[in-house]
Parts: C-alpha cells; sequence; structure tokens
C-alpha cells in the first residue's frame, strides 16, 4: 500500500473531529454508553473519596489518640523516675543524659523518637539538643515548642512530618515521613531546669495502610467502570439492535419493498414495537396498493377511451372529408356546417392526440430517443412553422441569440416543447411581438419566449403548467389550443430531466424559460439564462 | 383524374371489424378510383386474399377470429403484395411485431384520408429507377426490369418494398442514406415519419440477402446517419 499524499493525510486528518463528531451523533450506544460511565465514575468517584476521608479521619485520630496517651504516659514515667531520683543525686548532665537515654530506648522499643529541648526559658536557644539518632530537632513544629515553652503543664499535640539528618555511618538519609509530635515539659530536679519533651510517633504505617486502600478502591473503581460499560454495553445492545432492524426494515419499505416486514419475537416493548410498526407497514402497503391500482385503473380508462374513439372519428374524420369536398355544391347553410365540422374534427383530433400524449406520460411509456440537437436549429424550425399564424396575428417573432446551443434530447419532443411555448406566446403577444433567447454553457442550455402581452397574476406561474388550465377564462379562445400544450411541454422537459419555468406579471408580459442539461439525465443546477427577462430586471433594479 | 377502365382499377382489400369504418373507406377509396372489397374477420382474410387477388391489403391489427399479424405472415407466405396496417396505438409493441411479421406501412388512426390514400398511392406507385439497367450490390445482381434479385444465380426472393429498398441503396454505391431520405424515396413519405419502418425492413432486408445477418456487408450501418450499399471488400461492420 502507498502512503497518501500529505495533502491528503491533511484533509483527513482536517475531517477527523468532523468524522469523530458525526459518529458521535450518529451512535445513539455511544452515547448512552459514554453517558452511563460518566456517571458511574462520579459516583464511585465520590463515593471512594468518602470513604477514604473516613478512614483516614478514624486512622490518625486513633493514632493521635494513642500517640498522646502514650507521651503522657512516658512524660509520667519520666517525672516520677526523676522525682524518685531526688534533686542532688546527679549532677544535671547526667541526670538529663540518664533521662534521654531511657526515653530514646523505650521510644525504640515502642516506635516514637525523642527530642529533647532545654533548659527552657534560660534564653539560651541552643542549650542543649539531644534526639533520638538521626532524628533532626526541626522536626518539632514552631507552634508546638511555643506551646511547650510557655510553660503550661499539659501535653500539646499536633502534625508534623519527621526528618531525619544523616547517619554518622553514611547510611543513607531515611526519607521524612509524617507524623504526630506530642510535646511536654518536665523540671529537672537537679538544676530545676525546665526542659521540652517531645515525642515523634511516625505515622508510616497508617500512611501505608491508606495507600493501599486507596489502591484497592481505585482498582476496584475501574474494574466496576469496565463492568458497567459492559453491561451498557450489553444493555443497549438489547435495544438498539431491533432499533436498528427497524431502521433497515423501514428504509427497505422506503425504498419500495412494501413486503418487508420486522421479525416478532416475544411480548416486550421491542415485539410490540416490531407489531405496530408491521401493522404501520401492513396498513401503508394496502392504502400504496389501493392508489396504485386506482391510478393504473385511471390511466387505463384514459389509454382506453382516447384509445376506442379513435376509430369512430376516423370514419367521422372521413365522413367529414367527403362532406367538406364536396361543399361547393350545398346550399350556403349546409356548406357552411360542413365547414364547422371539419374545423371542429381537427380540434377533436387534437384533443385527442394530446390525451393519449398525457396518458403515455402518466403510464411512464413515454422514451427518449437522444441525439445532440442544436436549440438553435430547433427555435429556426418552429419559427419557419408557425410564421403562418404569427403573420395572421401581426406578431413579430425574433430570435436574438445565433450560434450552437448544443443538448442531447429528443428533437420531437423539445421541437413541441418550443412550438408550444411560441404559439402559446403568439397567442399572447402584443405589438411588441415575441422574442427567443438561447444561451449555453457546458452544463446546460436554455431558451426562452417572451412576450409582452397581460402577462400573468402573481400565482399563475406555476398553473400555467396544469391540465386544461386556462389564465382568464372569460378570454376567448383563439388558437384554439387543447389546454394540454404546456402539460405536455413540462412533462417533455421533466422527461429529459429539464426544467420549464414560468415568469410573468400583470400586463408586463410572461417569460417561459426551456433549460436541458448538456446531456439527457445529468441533474441541472443552474439555468444559462435568467428566467426574469434582463430589461424587467433593469427596471427594478 | 381519368377514371381506369374497371379492370385496371387498383384492387384494395379492406380487413377491418368496424363495419362503418370499412363502408367508408369503401367510399373514399371508390372516390379515389381504386377497387375494394371488405372482410370483417381475420380468420377470412386468407380466403379473401386469394379471390380478390388486391394490390394492397389494409389490414387492421385488432380482428376477431384471427390477429392482424398473424394474417399478415400468412399473406407473407404466399406473396409480397403491400400491406398497409391500421392502428389505433401506433406507440406500442404491435406496430413493431406488425412490420416485423411483414407490413410495409402503417398509418395511424384517426387518419386522414389523403393520408390514406397517399400510402396507398406510394405503395401501388413502387420505387422507380431512373435508368432501369442491371444493378450490382455485394455479390447481388438486380435485375430492375425483371423485379429480380440473383446470387450467383440463384434467386432471392425479395416484397416489391425490400426489392425497391435494396434497388434504392444499389443505384448510388457511395452514398449515405438518412432514415429520413430512405423513408422519402421509397416510402413516398414527404415529411418526417416513424423511423422505425427503415429500422425493421433493413432488418427483414438482411435477413434475406446477407450471408451473415449478424454481419451484414451489402446493406451496412452507417452509425449516427443511416445506411448504405456496402462492397463486397469492405470489411463487415456492425449492426
Amino acid at each position: 500500500m502507498s502512503h497518501p499524499p500529505a495533502s491528503e493525510l491533511l484533509t483527513r486528518l482536517r475531517r477527523l473531529p468532523g468524522s469523530v463528531l458525526t459518529f458521535w451523533r450518529r451512535s445513539l450506544r455511544t452515547r448512552v454508553v459514554t453517558a452511563i460511565v460518566v456517571l458511574c465514575a462520579l459516583v464511585v468517584g465520590s463515593v471512594g473519596w468518602l470513604v477514604i476521608r473516613q478512614i483516614t479521619d478514624g486512622l490518625v485520630k486513633s493514632r493521635v489518640g494513642a500517640s498522646v496517651a502514650e507521651a503522657r504516659t512516658e512524660t509520667e514515667t519520666a517525672r516520677e523516675r526523676l522525682g524518685s531520683a531526688g534533686g542532688n543525686d546527679f549532677d544535671p548532665e547526667t541526670q538529663l543524659r540518664l533521662l534521654v537515654e531511657n526515653l530514646v530506648a523505650r521510644g525504640e522499643v515502642k516506635g516514637f523518637d525523642v527530642v529533647v529541648l532545654g533548659p527552657i526559658g534560660d534564653g539560651s536557644t541552643t542549650g542543649g539538643v539531644r534526639t533520638t539518632p538521626e532524628v533532626d530537632a526541626d522536626s518539632v513544629p514552631a507552634g508546638l515548642r511555643r506551646s511547650v515553652e510557655s510553660g503550661e503543664n499539659g501535653l500539646a499535640w499536633t502534625f508534623t512530618r519527621i526528618s531525619y539528618t544523616a547517619g554518622a555511618d553514611g547510611s543513607p538519609d531515611r526519607t521524612s515521613q509524617p507524623g504526630v509530635a506530642v510535646g511536654s515539659a518536665v523540671v529537672l530536679p537537679s538544676d530545676g531546669g525546665s526542659y521540652a519533651l517531645y515525642y515523634l510517633f511516625p505515622m508510616e504505617e497508617e500512611q501505608q495502610t491508606l495507600l493501599l486502600l486507596r489502591r484497592v478502591l481505585l482498582t476496584a473503581g475501574l474494574l466496576l467502570l469496565v463492568l458497567v460499560a459492559g453491561v451498557a454495553l450489553l444493555v443497549t445492545r438489547q435495544v438498539i439492535t431491533p432499533v436498528r432492524l427497524a431502521r433497515r426494515v423501514a428504509e427497505r419499505i422506503a425504498s419500495g419493498r412494501l413486503e418487508e416486514r420486522m421479525h416478532v419475537d416475544g411480548e416486550d416493548d421491542i415485539a410490540r414495537l416490531a407489531m405496530s410498526f408491521n401493522q404501520m407497514a401492513e396498513a401503508l402497503q394496502s392504502q400504496i396498493r389501493k392508489l396504485v391500482e386506482l391510478s393504473r385503473v385511471q390511466r387505463t380508462f384514459v389509454s382506453d377511451v382516447s384509445h376506442e374513439l379513435r376509430t369512430p372519428l376516423t370514419t367521422v374524420r372521413m365522413a367529414g372529408d367527403v362532406l367538406h369536398d364536396a361543399r361547393a355544391s350545398f346550399d350556403p347553410v349546409t356548406a357552411r356546417a360542413a365547414e364547422l365540422l371539419q374545423n371542429e374534427l381537427d380540434r377533436f383530433e387534437n384533443l385527442l392526440a394530446d390525451l393519449l400524449e398525457i396518458s403515455r406520460f402518466d403510464a411512464g411509456a413515454a422514451v427518449l430517443e437522444l441525439e445532440d440537437t442544436n436549440l438553435s436549429d430547433v427555435a429556426y424550425r418552429v419559427v419557419a412553422a408557425t410564421a403562418p399564424m404569427a403573420l395572421q396575428r401581426g406578431v413579430t417573432v425574433r430570435i436574438l441569440d445565433e450560434g450552437a446551443f448544443m443538448a442531447e434530447s429528443d428533437v420531437r419532443r423539445v421541437e413541441r416543447i418550443v412550438r408550444n411555448l411560441v404559439t402559446n406566446a403568439i397567442d399572447h403577444a402584443d405589438s411588441d411581438g415575441v422574442t427567443l433567447r438561447l444561451a449555453a454553457d457546458g452544463e446546460a442550455s436554455a431558451l426562452t419566449v417572451r412576450d409582452h402581452g397581460v402577462g400573468l397574476q402573481p400565482g399563475q406561474s406555476a398553473m400555467v403548467f396544469n391540465r386544461f388550465w386556462r389564465g382568464d377564462p372569460a378570454r376567448a379562445r383563439t388558437t384554439g389550443g387543447t389546454g394540454l400544450g404546456l402539460a405536455i411541454a413540462l412533462e417533455d422537459a421533466r422527461l429529459h430531466g429539464g426544467w420549464l419555468q414560468a415568469w410573468g406579471t400583470p400586463s408586463g408580459g410572461a417569460q417561459f424559460r426551456l433549460t436541458l442539461p448538456r446531456r439527457a439525465g445529468d441533474p441541472l443546477t443552474h439555468s444559462p439564462l435568467p428566467l426574469v427577462p434582463e430589461d424587467i430586471r433593469e427596471g427594478v433594479t | 383524374m381519368a377514371q381506369p377502365e374497371v379492370v385496371d382499377r387498383p384492387r384494395v382489400l379492406v380487413v377491418d371489424d368496424d363495419a362503418a369504418l370499412a363502408e367508408m373507406l369503401t367510399l373514399v377509396l371508390r372516390n379515389e378510383g381504386f377497387l375494394s372489397q371488405i372482410v370483417a374477420r381475420g380468420d377470412q382474410a386468407m380466403a379473401a386474399f386469394r379471390s380478390f387477388r388486391p394490390d394492397v391489403v389494409l389490414l387492421d391489427l385488432m380482428l376477431p377470429g384471427k390477429d392482424g399479424v398473424d394474417v399478415c405472415r400468412e399473406i407473407r407466405v404466399e406473396s409480397g403484395v403491400p400491406i398497409v396496417m391500421l392502428t389505433a396505438r401506433s406507440d406500442t409493441i404491435d406496430v413493431v411485431l406488425g412490420l416485423e411479421s411483414g407490413a410495409d406501412d402503417y398509418v395511424a388512426k384517426p387518419f386522414k384520408p389523403k393520408e390514406l390514400i397517399a400510402r396507398i398511392r406510394a405503395r401501388v406507385r413502387r420505387f422507380e429507377v431512373p435508368t432501369p439497367e442491371d444493378l450490382y450490390i455485394g455479390d447481388l445482381t438486380i435485375d430492375v426490369a425483371g423485379h429480380s434479385v440473383t446470387r450467383a444465380g440463384t434467386s432471392i426472393g425479395l416484397t416489391p418494398l425490400e426489392f425497391d429498398l435494396l434497388a434504392c441503396l444499389a443505384q448510388n454505391p457511395r452514398k449515405v442514406f438518412t432514415r429520413e431520405v430512405l423513408l422519402e424515396q421509397v416510402w413516398g413519405y414527404r415529411h418526417a415519419a416513424d423511423t422505425r419502418l427503415v429500422n425493421v425492413h433493413v432488418q427483414r432486408l438482411r435477413a434475406k440477402i446477407e450471408v451473415d445477418p449478424e454481419n451484414p456487408t451489402i446493406v451496412v450501418t452507417v452509425r449516427g446517419v443511416g445506411y448504405k450499399a456496402g462492397t463486397a471488400d469492405e470489411p463487415p461492420s456492425g449492426k
């Protein structure tokens, strides 16, 4: 596989957010599962946070309680020992050393560190520091020191971070750890100096416990989330699958396969949806069948009637011709009657031919015989053919554009469209005459027929293509059109995949525009000619 | 026009089940100098055809007793007499079927009497080659005066229309004839008419004269234009 060019990659990248968004919008399942997982994560997170809070609080509280109790015992023991030793037994230095050593030894056994500061209150802050080996005296927070040094006899405690100094033997630093610092003051009997005793209880154990707990909770939470996501996927699939099936069936029905039905399984909501869906499809199918049958019957009827009329009409037509040919030998009344008969037979025949043409369109039996056609040639032929009629009405018909305006089309049909438009225009034109314009571009060719007659009332431009529609019922029928001409022209244009549109204003004349795709059946997006005539548009703007 | 002797009047057999139309046709035909006979049923048409020996047959396609298409086929077995179909449905397959079964031309109802007479006259008059002499097309010899076509001495039976079509192409071997020109010269149409007439008859003609009708060499299609007479040395063209 070759690598796609950079530009293509770039376009793909640029489309990525769009496609992700599309997927998000399209997939109900993704949205539902995501929502469930997010909500579940929120719940699990807050519950976990609460649990950890509670446990931490409990652990710390109990640790603090135990530490304070222990410190109290130790202090009392130390006081007792100091008290029993008396004031003069040893020098203060030895007494203090003994005290500290004793405490440190007990601390090592019981798991706490000791910091002894003092003497307090004589102004020398650097009086002396004695600690459990490697414990940094700074581990005692200043606040605790102040409250102990302020002289109250009781115990004070606070949280702290126990830090360690580098060992003398070069052993590596122990990392600092959280702990509880409890402080109290003792008076050394030998010199009456007051010393501050600080017990540092490390909380490493608790911290480990909490860390473990947190890990356990986190793992459990994640597992729960995955489980929930899986369950949600399964559950939504149960719901989504029938919905998707229903969609597929609906699409098939929409594409004309009316016999498609959903599979009904069980009695749950989905099954009832399927049942209702099937009932709907059934109702639709029977309605459509009825309509199809009705329209078929009607079409066949129109077609049959038209055909059945043809044989008797042929006979009448021949009889009329015989009478018409012989009218010179009739008396004037009969002769005129023969003439009228002949004229009306012509009209009858045209009407019947148009009816048949329409019924052919309705039956979908009309087919195109395509060839490359120059609309200009068609226009000239039509103008030549309609010249006698135009002359009779004193209307001039002009073609304004010269050149090749090609369209792949059925010449016979296009000529019929143009003939219809031109005769229609001649029928309605005034002294300004009728003008034809032509234009073409790569995709389409267009022809407009413009007259300056009575024009169209608002809303009539769509109705002119209706069968047997007449603009003004009071207007005399002059050309004896069948009333089907424009309807047939519209069907002809549609058969090519083209447009036939009308424009008109009251007493501003009308313009009809035929647009044909360059290749028959190609979709039309625009017309090379405007529907509203240029002279009008210039007048407006 | 001067009325010819009764014996010389062209004879037209009208096969139509519509009594009024048939009678009207008789009246008009008699007015125009034709002698006509009416048959109302398809199954009686052959007997009437044999006894009346018409010059032209007017044949309705929908007939009681026997279908017009079948009647047409039966007449063609015995004779090449011009057959003009009368049809109420000019856009259906019936027309093509009728033409394929041997009808020369058709007139769609409702027709004008003059139109029908023109069609009958055109069928009776025949196509006339200006210089009646032997024509050669491919490996065929056309004896214009004797109205016969032979290949290597073997006679090929053509209907008058098929003969006219072949002769029209053969008298101007280099020329490409459009369907419209053929309709005018062979069928006698002055205005554009149904080009299916030409297509169907070219197919029928090819079936009789071509060695391989699938790859015609005598009546060659010029795509998008029409037909022309092929020469023996030309490669066969597509259908």
